[in-house]
């Protein structure tokens, strides 16, 4: 008896059951999503798990072993200096989800932020937001990636955070546009004639609304963020070697090898092209299902 | 109208300004380290310390009057010289400015020849076999990364057939056939990849228009499905597909940042990795502008563009 009140008494009451439901929903009505969410949980459990998972050290040299085609042995062969290539894909993928997850998460922190204050608040401040994000977004990805890096230095944290304040800035405008529609609610009037503080208002009102969106958002930035720090890598501006990233395999200075083994050059584009292909249906399956507004937009 | 395009470029000017403003400290917050590189290469620092180098790149003096200087001269056309070459930073974005161009034009061509006639095709007929794997392709174009792409065309051809894409640049004035066959690989690959969103995005759009009305009535008076398509359906389902192209900008030159870099093609991107290589601050700044210029003229094309492809559509200023 007391849990019904207190369900009935708790805005907003999130339903029980809720995650299960989706899961159904999304495996009875999405099939290619439903595929991209198992690549993408591989993706995770073989990043976490890389440690457990590879055969041999990401690192670990082996002369007389160099440039060994895919057997046995070495499932994805070996590259020049004899390290086993699918060991350092595993490791790759243990960076490629710690950036992709820590650099999405703050981008979609940052969009949040920016957006709501911009959308709730509206007028001057809104203005003056919006006309800053422009500018921001004049400029190609790519090039503030380099010109940034080539300030801070190559380099994980570093890459991370300016990619997640690259893509937060960018984003912000969807948050933003999520937030004017929900601000002209009845419900927001509501809490505003009793008194409601903007904070309060914020989280409680606005917050929960746009949450779906903002969901949708961080999804679909781990991939660009993965494909922008594989980039960046391979540019040789971004996690320097030899940590063992997927872009980094790929770079220059790997493709005189690939004339001799283009198993080099295969493996890592592969599992690139899988994860981000992954993310990208999965992100649409979520769209679909969490946020059917939003349908078509990327 | 000319009125309207006047005041479009003036708005340009604050943002600039502030974009200019950006590049310029951030780009200068550790100052020491051209210094460091130069003294590092006895040749070019020989018989100069630290403070005569930094005196004579003008880097001794505080952040705020090397701007102001900076931008004093930027307005007349003078973006400085590169601090290792001594050349005017202008002559070499001029120099390298028409070979992005040229790539970029070539795989804006290549993306909206392969999206507009694929995405009209998969709009008429929508769910057939076609449809199917028009879109499953397009999907799959959106994920894979264009480098590794640009890396398996360099590598995979060397290794089957011996033939590999020439990389001693040839200039489009010296000999126009040799630099197209040079261009057109990393175009194609670049507009390949652009193209998978807007054939996406002219599918939706002229599905929508093909249940309009005035269509409807068009194939009632008889006109042959050709013309209906390309005159009433497709004119009118291009506005946002323009839009699109002119969002896509941004990616165009990133694209053809890291093109330059896998065909070895003498571009902006080349300029901008060997200016950041030296931390030669004028040059990626000036790159960092013109490139920003560049999105925005885009934009401001599309802008127009509405007008031609929508006669409703009027430029009040």
């Amino acid at each position: 008896m007391s849990t019904v009140a207190l369900e009935v008494a708790g805005t907003p009451v999130r339903p029980r059951g809720a995650v299960a439901g989706f899961v159904i929903r999304l495996v009875r009505d999405k099939p290619l999503g439903t595929f991209g969410a198992v690549v993408f949980l591989l993706f995770l459990a073989s990043g976490a798990l890389a440690g457990v998972l590879a055969p041999y050290g990401m690192n670990e040299i082996s002369p007389i072993n160099r440039m060994k085609p895919p057997s046995l042995a070495f499932p994805f062969g070996t590259d020049n200096l004899g390290r086993d290539m699918l060991s350092r894909i595993l490791y790759g993928a243990r960076l490629s989800v710690i950036i992709g997850f820590c650099a999405a998460g703050l981008a979609t922190v940052l969009s949040v932020a920016i957006g709501v204050v911009s959308g709730y608040l509206g007028g001057r401040v809104d203005m003056t937001m919006q006309r800053f994000v422009d500018a921001w977004m004049t400029f190609p990805d790519l090039v503030i990636l380099i010109a940034v890096v080539s300030v801070v230095g190559p380099g994980m944290v570093q890459v991370t955070v300016v990619l997640g304040l690259l893509y937060g800035i960018a984003g912000s405008r969807i948050v933003r546009g999520a937030v004017v529609s929900v601000r002209e609610n009845l419900y927001v009037d509501a809490a505003q004639s009793l008194g409601a503080g903007t904070p309060r208002i914020l989280w409680r009102h606005i917050l929960p609304n746009v949450l779906p969106p903002v969901i949708v958002l961080f999804t679909t930035r781990v991939g660009v963020v993965i494909l922008a720090e594989a980039g960046l890598s391979f540019l040789g501006l971004g996690v320097p070697p030899p940590a063992p990233t997927w872009g980094g395999m790929l770079s220059g200075s790997g493709r005189a090898y690939m004339y001799q083994g283009p198993w080099l050059a295969l493996a890592p584009g592969l599992c690139l092209t899988l994860v981000v292909y992954a993310v990208n249906m999965f992100g649409d399956a979520l769209r679909d299902l969490l946020d059917p507004r939003m349908r078509g937009t990327r | 109208m000319a009125t309207y395009v006047v005041q479009r470029l003036l708005a340009l000017i604050p943002t600039l300004f502030f974009a200019s403003l950006i590049v310029f400290v951030t780009v200068r917050l550790i100052p020491g380290s051209v210094i460091d590189l130069m003294l590092s290469q006895n040749d070019i620092a020989v018989g100069k310390d630290r403070a005569q180098l930094e005196a004579a790149l003008g880097l001794d003096r505080p952040v705020h009057v090397q701007y102001l200087r900076w931008a004093g001269a930027a307005v007349r056309g003078d973006l400085g010289r590169s601090l290792w070459q001594n050349t005017p930073v202008t002559a070499q974005l001029v120099d390298r400015l028409p070979v992005t161009f040229e790539l970029g034009a070539l795989a804006l061509t290549v993306a909206l020849g392969l999206a507009l006639p694929i995405g009209v095709y998969s709009a008429v007929h929508q769910d057939t076999m076609g449809d199917h794997v028009v879109r499953s392709f397009s999907i799959l174009m959106l994920a894979i990364p264009g480098f590794w792409l640009g890396t398996l065309v360099m590598v995979l051809p060397s290794i089957w057939w011996g033939w590999s894409p020439a990389i001693k640049y040839v200039a489009l004035r010296q000999d126009p056939w040799a630099n197209l066959a040079q261009m057109v690989v990393p175009a194609v690959i670049l507009g390949t990849s652009l193209s998978a969103f807007t054939m996406r995005l002219t599918r939706t759009m002229m599905l929508e228009v093909l249940r309009q009305d005035y269509v409807r009535t068009a194939f009632a008076k008889g006109l042959s499905p050709g013309p209906v398509v390309v005159r009433h359906a497709l004119r009118n389902a291009l506005i946002p597909v323009v839009t699109l192209i002119g969002l896509q900008a941004p990616l165009l030159i990133g694209g053809a940042v890291i093109m330059e870099q896998i065909f070895v093609i003498p571009g902006m991107g080349q300029l901008l990795l060997e200016a950041v290589g030296q931390r030669d601050y004028p040059i990626i700044t000036g790159v960092f502008l013109v490139l920003g210029v560049c999105v925005m003229l885009i934009n401001l094309l599309v802008d127009l563009s509405y007008g031609v492809l929508d006669p409703r559509i009027r430029y009040r200023a």
